[in-house]
C-alpha cells in the first residue's frame, strides 16, 4: 500500500568506506566534501546556505523534510549543498506554511541524494577520519569505480569559491524604518537573514559581489564595512583580504561572520586552518569572554583561526585578541581590535550570530555593530 | 562561578508516596541530587516517606528521615538538623508545597534556612496562573506569545460568572496542584459545579482557573536549565502524539519535536527562556508547555513548572543529560560551564543535547481495575506508569514502544468500521491501536487527522509502519549509544538502544558496544510501573546492579521505564533501554555473552521472560526455572504444601461456568474466585453463595481455554507477610509484616506492621517454620515471599509463595536496616548464607508501618472499597517506638491525616457492629461526636455511647452525603454491606474522598485509626533518622 518505490543508491567516502542506500533527490552522480550536520531542525536553512557549496551534508537528525519547504525560510535563491544524506526523508510535508514537498525540490533542482544508510555510522566514521572527499550515486552499482571518481574530484583544502556563491550586481537591502547606519556588505556567500538583522536595526545593507574593490566599497560612502559567511578555505582567498587591510587603514568599521571571520584573521596576520571534521550545528556553546556569557550558537565552519588565547597580538592596526571561544574545544569563535585607547575598531565571529537556523542568542553581536558604527560616527 | 562556600549542610525534600502524577521519577531526581550534593562535600538531610526508594537508602543521606512530607515534621526536622540551605525543586510537587507553607509560616526565616534551586517569589511567580499570565503578556511583542483567555475564580459564583464570558467547552484548572489533580473540561453548567467545586478544594489556595478552550491544538514542552549567571539552555523539545486535551503525562510523546521548522522551534525556544528569566528561576531545571494552532502557528503558553518533573526524568533519559544532577550542582553555585558533560567528559554541560535518533514515550493505564471510572483521557492524569523506546526513526521508537507496554489484554477494536472511526475520536487508552487498525482496514491518513488532530506526519509514519514494518529487510539489529551529541564526540557513557540499520558495505552490523572483557551479569528491569508492580521493584533491581560490581562484574542493566533510577546510566555499568520481550533481551544477551541473567528482582515481567532465555541456553542466576514453575504452578505447589504438611485453604480449579458452579460447594463458600488468565489479583472476587458465583460468571466470563480458580476465602483471617533469603538450603527469615486489615484486602492495599503487633511467639514460630520448609522444598536461591492467612479457628494457611523479590522488600530492609536484596544477589552470585553473617534478631526498639495510597480521587466513578485485586499505587511509612504512633505516622505521611477532634460518621455492616461499638466507645472517650446510620447507631447506642442518628440517602435530606459535603464530617468508617446493593455507601466513600476525608472501610483500620488518634493525643511524635534507628544493628551488605 505504502511502500515506496525506490531506486538504489551508493555513497562511496575517498577512503573506501561503501554504505547502499536509496536514490533521493535527483537521480544521478555528484561529489563534494562530506560533513555531517547535527541541528535537528532547520534543514530548508541549511540547504539554502551558501556556505554549503561544493558539501555534501550528512545530516545527523533522522527525519529530515517533515515540514516540507515554504517561501519564507530560503536563506538564498537555490539550494546549495552538493549532494544530501538522510536517514529518513519524510513523505509528507506537514505545516501550514509548507509549499512543496523536499525530495521533489531536490530533484527539481538537481540535487542528488541518498538516504536509508546509517548516517550514524557515517558520521562516526567522518568524526575519527575527518571531513573527506565523497560520491553519490545513483547510476553506478561499482564501488570500485565511483572510489576513482571521488579520488580524482576536487578537494576542499585550497578551494576559492567566493565567485561561485556570490551576487553578480550589487544589491541594497533598505533599512526597517528610519536609517540609521549605510553599510557595505561583501558577499562571500551571505545569507539572507544577515541584510535582515541589519535592517530591523536600521542598517542600509549594500550588498557587493565578492570581487568588490575598496573604490566599490567607499563609492556607497559606507559608515562600516561587513563580511559574510562563504565556502571555501579562506588561505586561497586573497582579493578580499586585500580589500579588508585596506578597509581597516582607512577606518571602516568591520564586522565579520564566519568566513568573514576567517579573513579578518588573515587580513591581521593571523593563520588559519582546516578542522579535522568542523563545527555543524546549532547547540555549540561559545563563551563571550568580553562578558563571560555563554551563548548557545548557529555553527558552520570547516577552517578556524589559530590565534593565541591569553594575549592580544599588535598588528599594524591595533591590537586583536580572541573575543570568543567555543567551550567543546577551545576552537578560536570571535577576534575583537582595538585600538591604543582600547576602543573597538573592528570584530568578528567565527558562528551565526544570524541563526536561520539556531538559535538566537548571539543577536546582540548585530547590536554591537550598531554601537561601533555609531562611537566611530561619533569620533568622526 | 563556583560552588558557593556559605552553605554546608542541604534538606533535601523527596516527593512521598507514588502517586498518579508524582511518580518514581522524582526518585531518580532526588538520589542524583542527593549523590551529588554527597560529592560536594555537603552534608545532606532528606525527608521522604517512601520507603521504596533509592534515595531513601541509608547511604544516600546523612541523616535519613522516613517521616510524613507535611510542615509539622518537617519543621521537626529542620529544629534537630539545622540545614543551612533547603532544596525543595526535586520532590515534585509535595516538596514544593511543602517548601511553601514551611516558608508560610515562617519557619525558614525562624531557623535561618534558605530556599536554594528556586525562590519563593520564583515559584509563586510560575505557578500562580494569573501572574504567570502577566509574564507571558509582558514578553518581547515580536515573538507573538499568547495566553488562553482566562478567569480566575475564588468561588463557585465567580466560575459562573466567568464562563458567560468565555463560553463552553471550559477548562478548568485548580492552582498548584500536581499532575491535574482535579483539573477538567466542562461542557456545561454541570460539568462545572462538579469541577470546579472540586478543584476549589483541592486548590491550597482556594484557586481555579477558567480557560479558553484550546482543544486541539499541537502541544509541546521544552525542558530548560538556567544557572546563576543568567546561562540558559533548552535540554529537550518534547512534542505530544495527542493534541491539546490530553494530559501530557497520559498522552504518548517524542522527542525531539518533529513537526516544527527552526522558525517555530526558536520562538518557542525565546518564549521558554523570557519566561525562565522573568519568572526567575536562577539555578536548576524547568519544564514550559506550549500549544500550537496547527492552522496559523499562534502559539499559546500553556504553563510552566519551576522544578524537575515528570518531563525532565524523560528529556534526561531521552537524550543523556542529567537534568536533576545537573540542577543540584547548579543550586550550589556552579554555572554550566564549569559542569562538564558525563556523557562525553570533555565537553561542558552548558549545550544543547542533538540527538540522532527518536524516543516515543508510552503512558500505561489502569482503567480495568477501577470499573465504573470515566476512562476517556482529559486533562487530568489518569495513567500510572509509562514505557519509553528509543529507536533511530520514529516508526523504529514506536514499534518499541508498543511491544514495551506489556499489557494484560490487547485492544478489541469493534468490527465495524463506523463504530471504529467514532471510538478512535475520543482520546482513550487505546486510541492509538484503534489507528493502527484503522490503518490497516486501510482508512485514509486524511481522515484519521481530521477525526483525531493527530498530526498527518505522524499518521502517515503510522500508515507506513502498518504496511512495511519498521525496517528494510537488509537491516540488522544495531547497538547505537545515546551520546547527548549525535555522534560529534566521543561517548565514554555506556547507554545504548537497539535500532535497524543497514550495515555499511555489506559488513557487520556498526555496534556501538564496549563490551569490555570482565564477566556480566545482566539484570532485568520490571518496565513500565502499574498497579501491582511499581517502584520496588526498580529498587530491587538497583541494588542487585550496585551488588553485581561490587562484585567486579559488570552489572548490565535492560529496561524500559524512562521514571526509573535503574535507567540512569551511572547505576550499571552497561544501560540497554530495551523493551523487555524474549526477543530484545535475547539480543542483549547475545552482545554482552554475559555470565547470567538475574530475573528475580524486576517483579513478574523478567521472571514471565525465564522460561524462554533458558530454553535459549541462557544461565538464569538464582531460583531455577522448575523452582518457579513449581511455585506458581497451583497443583504442583499444593502438592508441595501437602507433601509439607501445610495447610492451604481448599481449591478448585474449574474449566466451565457449570464446572465452577459444580465444584463450588465441594470447596466451600465463600469462595474467592478469579480467572486463570489474570495477574495480581485481577478480576478477584469474593463470592458468598452459588448466586454470587454465577452473577460473576456471567460479568467475567469463562470462555473457552481459561479456567477459574476457586479458593475458600477464610473469613475474617488475618494476613502475614513474609521475606527470607534462602540459599537453596539454609534459610534467613528475615521479615514477618502482619497486616492491619484482615486476609481479602490484596496485601499490596493493606497496611502492615513489623514487627507483627498481635501475634503470639508460638505462631511466630510456626510461620518461620513454614517459610523455611517450603523455601527448602522449591529449592529458592535468592528471595522468597510467603503470604499466609491466620484463620481463627484453623490457624494458620498458606495463601502463595512468590519466589522472587516482593513488594514489601524495602519496607522490610529500611525496617531492620539489612538491605535484603542486595543479599539475596550476593547469593545469586555464590554466597552463602552463613557468609552473610546475618543476625539472629533484627529488632531494634521500633515498630514500623507500611500504609498504601489508593488512587480513587483520579478515577470519578470508582468505588472506593479495598478487596482482593490491588489498586494501590504507592507506600509510605512511619516509624515510632510503638504500633499507634507508628501507624498515625503513617497515615499522616499517606495524606489521609487523621483529626483529632470533630466528627465521626459510623456505618457499617451487621456483621461488623459489634467491631464498630468498639471503634465508637474508643472515639467517644477521645471527646469525638459520633454520628450514624439508624442500625449502626442503635447497636452503638446499647453500648452507653451517645450517637446522633442520620439519613441515608433513601431517608431524604439531609443525608449523609449532604452532611459530608458541607464539610461537617471528620472521619468516614464505612465497611461494604454484604454483596449485593452498594449505592450508599459508594456515594459514602466518593463524597469522602472527593473533599479528602479519610475514609476507612475495614474494621481493623478503623480500630488502628481510632488507637493511633489516641497516641497523637499523648503529644506529637518526634522524628528519627534511620541512621540513628540502625546505629547500634550490625549492618551487613
Ligand atoms: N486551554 C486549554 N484547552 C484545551 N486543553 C488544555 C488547555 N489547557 C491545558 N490543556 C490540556 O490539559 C493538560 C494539563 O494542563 P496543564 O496546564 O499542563 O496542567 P498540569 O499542571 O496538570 O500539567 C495539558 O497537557 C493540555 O493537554
Ligand atoms: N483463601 C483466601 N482467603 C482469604 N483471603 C485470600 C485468600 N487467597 C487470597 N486472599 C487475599 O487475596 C489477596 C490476593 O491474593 P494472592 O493469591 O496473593 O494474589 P496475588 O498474586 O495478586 O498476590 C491476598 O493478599 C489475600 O488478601
Ligand atoms: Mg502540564
Ligand atoms: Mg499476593
Amino acid at each position: 500500500m505504502h511502500r515506496r518505490a525506490t531506486t538504489s543508491a551508493l555513497l562511496v567516502l575517498e577512503d573506501g568506506r561503501t554504505f547502499r542506500g536509496s536514490s533521493f533527490g535527483a537521480e544521478g552522480e555528484t561529489f563534494g566534501e562530506a560533513v555531517f550536520a547535527t541541528g535537528m531542525t532547520g534543514y530548508q536553512e541549511t540547504l539554502t546556505d551558501p556556505s554549503y557549496h561544493r558539501q555534501v551534508v550528512v545530516m545527523t537528525a533522522p527525519h529530515v523534510g517533515n515540514t516540507g519547504l515554504n517561501d519564507e525560510d530560503p536563506e538564498s535563491s537555490r539550494i546549495w549543498v552538493a549532494g544530501y544524506v538522510v536517514r529518513d526523508p519524510s513523505r509528507v510535508s506537514s505545516s501550514w506554511r509548507a509549499r512543496r514537498p523536499l525530495a521533489e525540490e531536490l530533484a527539481r533542482q538537481g540535487v542528488v541524494g541518498i538516504c536509508d544508510i546509517d548516517t550514524r555510522a557515517l558520521t562516526r566514521h567522518l568524526r575519527e577520519r575527518g571531513a573527506m572527499r565523497v560520491g553519490i550515486s545513483s547510476t553506478e552499482t561499482d564501488p570500485a569505480a565511483l572510489l576513482g571518481r571521488v579520488r580524482s574530484s576536487e578537494e576542499m583544502l585550497g578551494a576559492d569559491l567566493s565567485e561561485e556563491v556570490s551576487t553578480a550586481e550589487p544589491y541594497v537591502v533598505p533599512a526597517v524604518g528610519e536609517r540609521r547606519f549605510t553599510v557595505a556588505a561583501v558577499d562571500l556567500g551571505i545569507k539572507a537573514n544577515t541584510p535582515r538583522m541589519l535592517a530591523q536595526r536600521g542598517i542600509q545593507t549594500h550588498v557587493l559581489p565578492a570581487s568588490a574593490t575598496l573604490v566599490d566599497v567607499l563609492a556607497v560612502a559606507p559608515d562600516g564595512l561587513f563580511f559574510s559567511n562563504g565556502p571555501g578555505d579562506p588561505a586561497a582567498t586573497t582579493g578580499q583580504v586585500e580589500l579588508l587591510r585596506d578597509a581597516l587603514s582607512h577606518g571602516l568599521p568591520y564586522f565579520g561572520i564566519c568566513f568573514g571571520n576567517q579573513l579578518f584573521g588573515r587580513a591581521l596576520g593571523l593563520d588559519t586552518y582546516k578542522l579535522a571534521y568542523g563545527h555543524r550545528g546549532i547547540n555549540q556553546p561559545v563563551l563571550d569572554r568580553t562578558t563571560g556569557r555563554v551563548e548557545v550558537t548557529a555553527h558552520n565552519h570547516g577552517f578556524a583561526v589559530r590565534a593565541p588565547l591569553d594575549a592580544a597580538t599588535s598588528t599594524p592596526y591595533g591590537e586583536v585578541s580572541v573575543s570568543h571561544v567555543c567551550l567543546n574545544d577551545d576552537v578560536v569563535e570571535g577576534l575583537e581590535l582595538r585600538d591604543q585607547e582600547g576602543r573597538l575598531r573592528a570584530f568578528s565571529v567565527q558562528y551565526h550570530p544570524e541563526a536561520a537556523a539556531g538559535p538566537h542568542d548571539a543577536a546582540y553581536l548585530f547590536d554591537r555593530f550598531c554601537d561601533l558604527l555609531a562611537g566611530a560616527k561619533e569620533d568622526a | 562561578m563556583p560552588k558557593r562556600d556559605d552553605i554546608s549542610s542541604v534538606l533535601v525534600i523527596g516527593s512521598g508516596p507514588i502517586v498518579i502524577g508524582q511518580a518514581c521519577e522524582f526518585d531518580y531526581s532526588g538520589t542524583q541530587a542527593c549523590r551529588v550534593l554527597r560529592e560536594e562535600g555537603l552534608r545532606v538531610i532528606l525527608v521522604n516517606s517512601n520507603p521504596a526508594t533509592i534515595m531513601t537508602d541509608p547511604e544516600f543521606a546523612d541523616a535519613t528521615y522516613v517521616e510524613p512530607i507535611t510542615p509539622e515534621f518537617v519543621e521537626k526536622v529542620i529544629a534537630r538538623e539545622r540545614p543551612d540551605a533547603l532544596l525543595a525543586t526535586l520532590g515534585g510537587q509535595t516538596a514544593l508545597n511543602c517548601a511553601m507553607s514551611l516558608d508560610a509560616a515562617g519557619v525558614l526565616d525562624r531557623y535561618d534556612v534558605e530556599l536554594i534551586g528556586a525562590s519563593i517569589e520564583a515559584i509563586e511567580k510560575g505557578e500562580n496562573r494569573e501572574s504567570f499570565k502577566q509574564i507571558v503578556e509582558g514578553l518581547p511583542p515580536q515573538w507573538e506569545a499568547e495566553v488562553a483567555a482566562s478567569r480566575v475564580c475564588h468561588s463557585m459564583d465567580d466560575c459562573l460568572a466567568g464562563v458567560t464570558e468565555l463560553g463552553y467547552p471550559v477548562v478548568v484548572r485548580p492552582s498548584f496542584t500536581m499532575g491535574g489533580a482535579g483539573s477538567g473540561l466542562a461542557y456545561d453548567e454541570g460539568d462545572l459545579r462538579r469541577i470546579a467545586g472540586l478543584g476549589l478544594s483541592l486548590s491550597p489556595t482556594t484557586e481555579v482557573l477558567l480557560e479558553e478552550s484550546i482543544l486541539g491544538w499541537k502541544e509541546y514542552e521544552l525542558e530548560v536549565m538556567r544557572d546563576r549567571a543568567d546561562n540558559v539552555v533548552i535540554v529537550c523539545s518534547i512534542e505530544n502524539l495527542d493534541p491539546m486535551g490530553v494530559h501530557t503525562g497520559d498522552s504518548i510523546t517524542v522527542a525531539p519535536a518533529l513537526t516544527l521548522t527552526d522558525r517555530e522551534y526558536q520562538r518557542l525556544r525565546d518564549i521558554a527562556i523570557g519566561v525562565i528569566r522573568e519568572v526567575g528561576v536562577d539555578t536548576g531545571g524547568c519544564n514550559i508547555q506550549f500549544a500550537v494552532n496547527p492552522d496559523d502557528g499562534r502559539i499559546v503558553v500553556i504553563e510552566m513548572n519551576p522544578r524537575v518533573s515528570r518531563s525532565s526524568a524523560l528529556a534526561s533519559k531521552a537524550t543523556g543529560f542529567p537534568i536533576a544532577k545537573i540542577a543540584a550542582r547548579l543550586a550550589v553555585g556552579y554555572t554550566l560551564q564549569e559542569i562538564p558533560n558525563d556523557i562525553t567528559r570533555a565537553t561542558p554541560a552548558c549545550f544543547e543535547p542533538a540527538i540522532d535518533y527518536c524516543v516515543v514515550k508510552w503512558p500505561r493505564f489502569a482503567f480495568e481495575k477501577f470499573p465504573g471510572a470515566e476512562v476517556g483521557l482529559t486533562t487530568h492524569m489518569k495513567s500510572v506508569g509509562e514505557a519509553m523506546a528509543i529507536g533511530r526513526t520514529f516508526k523504529q521508537a514506536f514499534a518499541k514502544a508498543l511491544r514495551s507496554r506489556e499489557l494484560d489484554s490487547v485492544a478489541q477494536p469493534p468490527e465495524d468500521h463506523v463504530a471504529l472511526l467514532d471510538e478512535l475520536e475520543q482520546p482513550g487508552a487505546e486510541r492509538f491501536d484503534l489507528v493502527l487498525e484503522a490503518l490497516r482496514r486501510g482508512t485514509e491518513v486524511g481522515e484519521l487527522e481530521r477525526r483525531t488532530g493527530i498530526d498527518r506526519w505522524f499518521l502517515s509514519e503510522l500508515a507506513e509502519l502498518v504496511a512495511d514494518g519498521d525496517h528494510a529487510p537488509e537491516a540488522r539489529r544495531t547497538f547505537k549509544a545515546v551520546d547527548t551529541c549525535a555522534a560529534e564526540f566521543v561517548a565514554q557513557t555506556p547507554y545504548y538502544y537497539s535500532s535497524w540499520e543497514r550495515p555499511a558495505g555489506g559488513g557487520a552490523p556498526a555496534h556501538e558496544v564496549d563490551r569490555g572483557d570482565r564477566s556480566s551479569v545482566v539484570i532485568l528491569g520490571s518496565g513500565p510501573n502499574r498497579i501491582g508492580q511499581g517502584i520496588e521493584f526498580d529498587y530491587c533491581c538497583v541494588h542487585a546492579a550496585q551488588t553485581v560490581r561490587e562484585s567486579g562484574r559488570d552489572a548490565v542493566m535492560v529496561n524500559c521505564n524512562p521514571e526509573t533510577v535503574s535507567t540512569d546510566y551511572d547505576i550499571s555499568d552497561r544501560l540497554y533501554f530495551e523493551p523487555l520481550t524474549l526477543e530484545d533481551v535475547l539480543a542483549v544477551c547475545q552482545i554482552e555473552r554475559a555470565e547470567g541473567v538475574i530475573v528475580q528482582f524486576g517483579g513478574q515481567t523478567p521472571l514471565k521472560l525465564a522460561a524462554g532465555l533458558h530454553e535459549a541456553g541462557i544461565q538464569i542466576l538464582g531460583t531455577s526455572i522448575d523452582a518457579i514453575d513449581l511455585a506458581e504452578d497451583r497443583s504442583r505447589f499444593g502438592e508441595l504444601l501437602d507433601r509439607l504438611g501445610y495447610r492451604a485453604p481448599p481449591y478448585a480449579t474449574a474449566g466451565s461456568a457449570e464446572e465452577a458452579l459444580e465444584r463450588s460447594s465441594e470447596v466451600g463458600f465463600p469462595l474467592l474466585v478469579r480467572p486463570s488468565y489474570v495477574l495480581g489479583g485481577r478480576a478477584m472476587e469474593i463470592v458468598y453463595d452459588q448466586e454470587g458465583l454465577r452473577d460473576y460468571l456471567r460479568r467475567v466470563g469463562s470462555g473457552p481455554g481459561t479456567s477459574i480458580y476457586l479458593d475458600r476465602f477464610l473469613e475474617d483471617s488475618i494476613e502475614v507477610d513474609v521475606d527470607a533469603l534462602c540459599d537453596g538450603e539454609e534459610v534467613w527469615v528475615a521479615g514477618i509484616m502482619q497486616h492491619v486489615e484482615e486476609a481479602g484486602i490484596h496485601s499490596g492495599d493493606s497496611a502492615c506492621v513489623l514487627p507483627p503487633h498481635a501475634l503470639g511467639q508460638e505462631m511466630i514460630a510456626q510461620i518461620r517454620e513454614q517459610t523455611e520448609g517450603i523455601a527448602r522444598a522449591l529449592g529458592v536461591v535468592g528471595l522468597l515471599n510467603v503470604q499466609f492467612a491466620i484463620h481463627g479457628a484453623e490457624g494458620l494457611h498458606v495463601i502463595e509463595a512468590n519466589p522472587r523479590a516482593s513488594r514489601t522488600v524495602p519496607f522490610v530492609s529500611k525496617a531492620i536496616g539489612i538491605p535484603l536484596a542486595k543479599l539475596a544477589c550476593r547469593i545469586l552470585l555464590g554466597e552463602r548464607i552463613a557468609d552473610l553473617r546475618l543476625p539472629e534478631d533484627t529488632t531494634n526498639g521500633h515498630v514500623c508501618v507500611k500504609e498504601v495510597v489508593l488512587p480513587f480521587n483520579r478515577f470519578a466513578g470508582s468505588d472506593a472499597l479495598l478487596g482482593p485485586e490491588m489498586r494501590s499505587t504507592g507506600e509510605v511509612m512511619g516509624i515510632a517506638h510503638d504500633f499507634p504512633t507508628a501507624f498515625a505516622k503513617a497515615q499522616a505521611a499517606a495524606g489521609a491525616q487523621l483529626p483529632s477532634e470533630g466528627t465521626a460518621f459510623i456505618t457499617v455492616a451487621d456483621g461488623d457492629k459489634p467491631a464498630a461499638t468498639g471503634v465508637a466507645t474508643v472515639l467517644h472517650g477521645l471527646g469525638f461526636r459520633i454520628v450514624a446510620t439508624r442500625g449502626t447507631a442503635q447497636a452503638i447506642r446499647r453500648m452507653g455511647i451517645p450517637a446522633e442518628e442520620i439519613n441515608k440517602i433513601g431517608e431524604g435530606s439531609p443525608h449523609v452525603v449532604d452532611w459530608i459535603e458541607d464539610g461537617e464530617v471528620d472521619l468516614v468508617v464505612n465497611t461494604p454491606v454484604g454483596t449485593g446493593a452498594r449505592t450508599d455507601g459508594y456515594e459514602i466513600r466518593t463524597a469522602a474522598i472527593s473533599r479528602g476525608i479519610p475514609c476507612i472501610t475495614t474494621m481493623a483500620g478503623a480500630m488502628a485509626a481510632a488507637r493511633a488518634i489516641a497516641a497523637a493525643r499523648r503529644g506529637a511524635p518526634e522524628v528519627v533518622s534511620l541512621q540513628e534507628i540502625h546505629a547500634s544493628s550490625q549492618v551487613v551488605g
